[in-house]
């Protein structure tokens, strides 16, 4: 027994020091990744190929059957190819799980994703499709002659939605579905404190609104409500809100070549103004009081800004909810551009769903994966996804497509399939897509955009808490903030860190000495073992 | 005089015995909570938004993940005398491992509510000594009553109730759970399904960060047919009212 623990104990011993030997030579100078992908001449349609895409949807019955669907239709034209799906309804999950899976080679085909995403997975490399010269494949491409499917041509995916995949100087992505934010508004209740709805927001009036609904009665409920609870102004996206007013005001966040322009006065002057309304409890976030649909909804927000994909959730009348019928309140609903220091010139933020393909050893996956994100953009998938939420479809042909177009039409028919506020919000988009913008894509920018959104959510909770808000409060904040996201590591980096692994260079001399001394000492141990099994043997022949 | 001094070691090892057990070994005393943490009245009594520090015992373990370098924790936690939500908690992977039920922790975070779901964020913990499993209460009687609320987070049992549609399938089929509120998910996500008890229908959940798809409670839900009779037990977590965390699922007596 003891000498059977011996044995296993020394085998153990030496399966350690091989792993660590193996790690040694070949970890600690970076993987080599894959080779670069290069479109095959031909689709190779006798070979099978199961790809696996991950799609994220927003916890919509109706988006996960698009989905199938149209798997289910592509499979049928292109027999060869299997797509198995696996859903999500968070970005953040996907990216996490992507990251996740690269260090085991096992990202999907197909993934709905980010662009600032993307940028992180660049860094991996020729992890991620370049998709520019597939765009242009006279057989494969968009709108090429060997498609089973009536595909987008390049010149029809609205050029402002594809150069938000564009970075490092190439395409790496093709956008999926469009929306932006949209103001969702109690219009009865904003009327009922004695004020005009404009046609077009200003934060002045929107905290100023706020503001007016604090006044309680005598018994602590709310004038305007006549309930305990009230959070007059409540904003889902808290980095948008920061990234979209600082864009209003003409200050910096980003740069395209990855500076950090974050942490400057104007954010700061931000953070105060928020800190003010905080403190009164006219303004709060998702993250600290819960999703602005169901205080708008229940009659205890004024102001709920989110996604216009989030348009169904919204109003009286919203097909989805989650808070009990007992609790839902009449009031009319408005939709509105969100809030903007210059109205005449509104800016918001262009999101949504974009689609990425990893690269893969054999290219023939990779092309049919291609095929399938191709796929995503044709009219029955595009105008069936777009119907389901506040989304605009983000091709020229299917905003172009006649049942688009009559669906668009049909705002208010119903609190199903015509939702109006729904509508009304996929409008807000249409109207303003010149008006959008995206903030710039670099190896880090995920981590700028979190920090950005926890600027506010960590100034709300401070003011909640009773802390003192003041600049030596904000001094610590972005010093906290810039460690907590480790953005002092990121800055400056620019374009190439989204194109290319950086090249680690030859390495250094005392490391090739360590290596050689390594193999020295292997090679010994190794001759050793050999000449006392060979002694043996000769032994035991003996 | 032997009598004596083993009547005497008799004593001296009664009353050894007697103070190595902590107050919180007793499984039916009350806690006696150390210098500085509140009781569970004086944690019900705290403000929202407001510091607390408590202590109590480890129930179960919803999950772990890491954000930004930080592992966070998500427990559910209870005392004698009521439960706590311990969401994100700063905890790293080794001590997390350390907290298997009954482990009792003191906690220092911020009291707060999201959704109806009142919870401590924001908060550290230290593992302290002592052992305590809350045993499962009977909380059947008080749904649909306004004082169920007070039992909010603590580890109950629903008795004798039926189970009803939670939703329809693709060909149009009642069925009796589904992935995801609303039928949007799929193996592995969270199972939603309904349950009555007279006359008034309730939306239970198998959470699947707590019982993911190889536990027994996700695989006895998802055998249940419109129609049982079932016990269950679970967290009374809340989320725009009673949503309780469902751990396990029996058959009726």
């Amino acid at each position: 027994m003891r000498e059977g623990w011996k044995r296993a104990l020394s085998h153990g011993t030496f399966a350690i020091f091989l792993a660590g030997a193996m790690w040694l030579l070949t970890g600690c100078h970076g993987r080599e990744g894959l080779k670069a992908f290069e479109i095959p001449e031909e689709f190779d349609t006798s070979g099978a190929y199961e790809i696996t895409f991950w799609a994220k949807n927003d916890t919509n019955k109706t988006q996960t059957d698009i989905y199938q669907q149209a798997i289910s239709d592509f499979e049928k034209l292109y027999p060869n190819i299997k797509v198995n799906i696996r859903l999500y309804t968070d970005y953040g999950k996907i990216y996490n799980d992507v990251i996740t899976n690269i260090a085991t080679n096992t990202t999907p085909n197909v993934c709905i994703t980010y662009p600032d995403h993307i940028a992180t997975y660049l860094t991996g490399t020729n992890l991620v499709a370049p998709l520019e010269e597939l765009f242009a494949h006279e057989k494969y491409g968009l709108g090429g002659s060997e498609i089973r499917f009536d595909s987008p041509k390049a010149g029809e995916i609205i050029p402002q939605f594809l150069e938000e995949c564009s970075f490092g100087g190439h395409y790496y992505a093709i956008p999926y579905m469009r929306s932006t934010e949209a103001c969702y508004i109690n219009q009865t209740y904003l009327e009922a404190l004695g004020y005009t709805l404009p046609e077009k927001l200003t934060w002045d009036f929107v905290w100023e609104v706020s503001e007016a609904a604090m006044a309680q009665d005598e018994e602590g409920n709310y004038k305007v409500n006549g309930q305990k609870v009230m959070i007059p102004f409540i904003y889902k996206s808290t980095d948008n809100m920061m990234i979209q007013m600082l864009k209003q005001s003409n200050a910096g966040y980003s740069t395209a070549e990855g500076e950090l322009l974050l942490f400057q006065d104007t954010t700061r002057q931000l953070l105060y103004e928020i800190a003010g309304h905080a403190g009164t409890g006219a303004f709060s976030t998702f993250k600290i009081s819960s999703y602005p649909a169901n205080f708008l909804n229940a009659g205890q927000c004024i102001f709920a800004i989110d996604s216009t994909a989030g348009a169904t959730w919204m109003g009286t009348d919203a097909p989805l909810c989650d808070i009990s019928k007992e609790k839902i309140v009449e009031f009319e609903t408005a939709v509105r551009v969100l809030p903007q220091f210059d109205p005449e010139h509104p800016q918001m933020i262009s999101q949504g769903p974009s689609v990425c393909i990893f690269n893969k050893a054999n290219p023939q996956e990779v092309l049919a994966s291609w095929l399938f994100a191709q796929y995503l953009l044709t009219n029955d998938v595009q105008v069936a996804y777009a119907e389901t939420e506040g989304y605009v479809p983000v091709t020229s042909k299917a905003q172009g497509a006649e049942q688009y177009l009559d669906y668009l039409s049909r705002g208010g028919e119903d609190n199903t399939v015509h939702y109006d506020i729904k509508i009304q919000a996929t409008q807000l988009l249409l109207y303003n897509i010149e008006n959008t913008f995206v903030t710039p894509v670099f190896n880090g920018s995920a981590s700028l955009r979190d920090a950005a959104g926890q600027l506010i959510e960590a100034t709300v909770k401070s003011v909640r808490r009773g802390e003192e808000i003041d600049d030596g409060y904000f001094d610590k904040l972005y010093d906290d903030i810039v460690s907590l996201y480790r953005l002092d590591q990121i800055g400056g980096q620019g374009e190439e860190t989204v194109s290319h692994k950086a090249e680690l260079g030859p390495l250094p001399p005392m490391a090739i000495a360590l290596l050689c001394g390594l193999a020295l000492i292997w090679g010994c141990l190794i001759l050793y073992a050999a000449l006392r099994i060979i002694r043996k043997r000769k032994q035991t022949v003996v | 005089m032997k009598k004596l001094t083993s009547l005497l070691l008799a004593i001296v090892l009664v009353m050894a015995c007697a103070a190595c057990g902590t107050p919180d070994d007793n499984q039916g005393g009350a806690d006696v909570k150390s210098e500085g943490v509140m009781t569970y009245a004086e944690y019900v009594a705290a403000a929202k938004e407001s510091q607390v520090v408590i202590e109590a015992y480890v129930q179960a373990k919803q999950s772990w993940w890491e954000e930004n370098g930080q592992g966070k924790a998500t427990v559910y936690a209870q005392d004698k005398d009521g439960a706590y939500y311990l969401y994100n908690m700063e905890c790293s992977k080794e001590d997390y491992e350390k907290l298997t039920p009954g482990t009792k922790i003191k906690v220092t975070g911020f009291k707060t509510e999201w959704s109806g779901e009142v919870e401590i964020i924001d908060a550290t913990f230290e593992i302290q000594s002592g052992n305590y499993v809350a045993p499962a209460e009977d909380v059947t009687s008080l749904l649909g009553t306004d004082t169920l609320i007070d039992h909010q987070n603590k580890f109950v049992a629903f008795k004798g109730m039926t189970v009803e549609a939670a939703g329809k399938d693709a060909s149009g089929n009642d069925v009796a759970y589904l992935y995801k509120w609303d039928g949007s998910g799929q193996e592995g996500d969270d199972l939603y399904f309904n349950v009555s008890l007279n006359g008034t229908t309730y939306t239970f959940t198998v959470e699947s960060y707590l019982c993911d798809q190889n536990t027994d409670v996700y695989k006895a839900v998802k055998a249940l047919n419109i129609g049982d009779k079932i016990d269950m037990e679970g967290f009374l977590y809340w989320y725009e009212g009673v949503n309780p965390h469902i751990t396990s699922v029996k058959k009726a007596n």
